[in-house]
C-alpha cells in the first residue's frame, strides 16, 4: 500500500502491493472475519500464509469478496454458488481477452 | 418528474400474481447484474429493475401505486395527487439507505422519505457507508501518470429525510503505472455519519477508455504490429509505438504473422512493479494488380515452393 496526495483529498491506491491482515481486511470489506472465514473454506478466497495470524490478502482477494458479496446479496445465492458464479466470470473473461487477440 | 412504469421494468402484466414478481425479478437481476453483465448500460437497468421490485414486491407499496391507474405511459410527465396515499399504511421494506440510493425522483417522491423520518430524533452514532464508483482513464494517463478532475453523483439524505442525488467533482491524482480492477481510496469522502460516526470512504475502481492501437491485460500493454512481407522474411529495425513514445523493434528473420514479441519495461510500471508491451506481429500482403507485380508473386512460387497446409492432408 502506497501514500499518493492529490490537491484535496489524502488517497490510498489498493494495487499488488496491498497486503492486509485478516482484520485489516474485513474492515475494507466491511465483513465480519466469521464471514471471511467461510469465505476461506469455500475456497472463494485464497490468502496467502499458512495460519490465521500470518495470512494476507491481497488485491484479487478483495475484488473476489467484493464481488462474492454483491452477488450474495443482489441474487440471493449462497457462498458456494457465488464462488462458482466467480470461477465462470474469470473464465469468461480470459476467454474473453484471448479473442480479442 | 416521470411516470415510472414498474410493470414494465419486470415485463410483467398488472396483473401477475404476487409470487410470479419475485421469479421475474431474480432472472433479470441475474441478467443485469453488473458483476455479471458488462455493457455499460447494465448497471442502470439494474438499479431499474431494483427500484420496480422494491414497490410491486410489496403489497402495501403495489396497491399504493396501483391507485394511480393503468393510463400512465412510461416518461410521462407526472404530479401525484396530494392525498395518493391516504389509507394505505407503510411498514417500511428490508432495503437499507445504500440500495436505496440511486433510485429515481419517482420514487424518492413516492417512498423514499418513509423510512428515513423513523428514529430521526435518537441519538445514535453510526460510520457512513463506503461509497464505490468507477472511473475511466486513458491508457496514456496510466502510463505517465496524471491528475483528472471527475463529477460524481453522491447521494445526500435532505431535511426531509429524502435521498437526492448531488453533483461533486474531485480532483484524483492517478499513479503512474496503475491498471485496471485498482482501486483509490479517498479517505472520509462517502457517505456522511450519523450522529459522531465518522463519514465512510470513497473507493474509485479504474477501467480504461478503449484505446483503437492499444489493449491491456493487467500490466502489459497489447499492441498489433502491421509488417510487411519482406520485413518479416529479412528482419530488421522497424520503428513501433509504445505509449511512452515510439521505440526501435528489431524483426527476427522469418517472422510469422502472430508472432509475439516483448518489449521490456514498455508496459504499465509503477515504482515497484513493471510490465511489457506484447506486440503481435501481423504480415500485410501486397496486392498483386499490374502484370509485373503478379510476375514477383509467380517468381517467388517458383523459387521458393510451399505448401502451407500439408500437416491438414488426410
Amino acid at each position: 500500500m502506497k501514500e499518493e496526495h492529490s490537491n484535496l483529498y489524502t488517497s490510498i491506491l489498493i494495487d499488488e502491493n496491498t497486503n492486509w491482515t485478516l482484520q485489516e481486511f474485513s474492515d475494507f470489506c466491511s465483513q465480519s472475519t466469521d464471514m471471511i472465514l467461510e469465505m476461506i473454506d469455500e475456497g472463494l478466497i485464497v490468502p496467502f500464509g499458512s495460519s490465521p495470524a500470518q495470512w494476507r490478502f491481497g488485491l484479487r482477494e478483495i475484488q473476489r469478496a467484493q464481488t462474492a458479496y454483491r452477488l450474495i446479496c443482489d441474487l440471493h445465492v449462497n457462498l458456494a454458488g457465488a464462488a462458482l458464479a466467480l470461477d465462470l466470470l474469470e473464465e469468461l473473461e480470459e476467454l474473453r481477452q484471448k479473442s480479442h487477440h | 418528474m416521470e411516470y415510472i412504469d414498474y410493470y414494465k421494468t419486470l415485463n410483467i402484466e398488472q396483473d401477475c400474481p404476487q409470487a410470479k414478481i419475485k421469479q421475474a425479478y431474480r432472472q433479470l437481476a441475474r441478467k443485469y447484474h453488473p458483476d455479471i453483465n458488462k455493457d455499460p448500460g447494465a448497471e442502470e437497468k439494474f438499479k431499474e429493475i431494483g427500484e420496480a421490485y422494491e414497490v410491486l414486491n410489496d403489497p402495501e407499496k403495489r396497491a399504493a401505486y396501483d391507485k394511480f391507474g393503468h393510463n400512465w405511459q412510461q416518461g410521462q410527465d407526472f404530479t401525484p395527487p396530494s392525498d395518493w396515499d391516504a389509507g394505505f399504511e407503510f411498514s417500511g421494506s428490508g432495503m437499507g439507505r445504500a440500495e436505496q440510493a440511486g433510485f429515481s425522483d419517482f420514487f424518492s417522491e413516492l417512498f423514499g422519505s418513509r423510512q428515513f423520518n423513523q428514529g430521526q430524533n435518537q441519538s445514535f452514532s453510526m460510520q457512513g457507508e463506503d461509497h464505490h464508483a468507477h472511473i475511466v482513464i486513458t491508457l496514456a494517463e496510466a502510463w505517465h501518470g496524471a491528475k483528472r478532475t471527475f463529477t460524481l453523483t453522491k447521494p445526500e439524505i435532505n431535511t426531509q429525510g429524502q435521498f437526492v442525488n448531488k453533483q461533486h467533482t474531485i480532483t484524483v491524482t492517478i499513479p503512474k503505472g496503475i491498471t485496471a480492477g485498482h482501486k483509490i481510496r479517498l479517505k472520509g469522502q462517502g457517505m456522511s455519519g450519523h450522529g459522531k460516526g465518522k463519514h465512510g470512504d470513497l473507493y474509485l475502481e479504474i477501467s480504461f477508455q478503449e484505446n483503437p492501437l492499444y489493449s491491456s491485460i493487467k500490466r502489459d500493454i497489447l499492441i498489433t504490429l502491421p509488417i510487411t512481407p519482406w520485413e518479416a522474411a529479412l528482419g530488421g529495425k522497424i520503428a513501433c509505438p509504445t505509449l511512452g513514445g515510439t521505440v526501435n523493434l528489431d524483426i527476427p528473420t522469418n517472422s510469422q504473422s502472430g508472432h509475439k514479441l516483448r518489449l521490456k519495461g514498455r508496459g504499465l510500471c509503477s515504482t515497484s512493479h513493471s510490465g511489457d508491451q506484447i506486440v503481435t506481429l501481423k504480415i500485410v500482403i501486397p496486392r498483386a494488380i499490374t502484370d509485373e507485380e503478379k510476375e514477383v508473386y509467380r517468381t517467388m512460387a517458383k523459387i521458393m515452393p510451399m505448401d502451407p497446409r500439408q500437416n491438414m492432408k488426410g
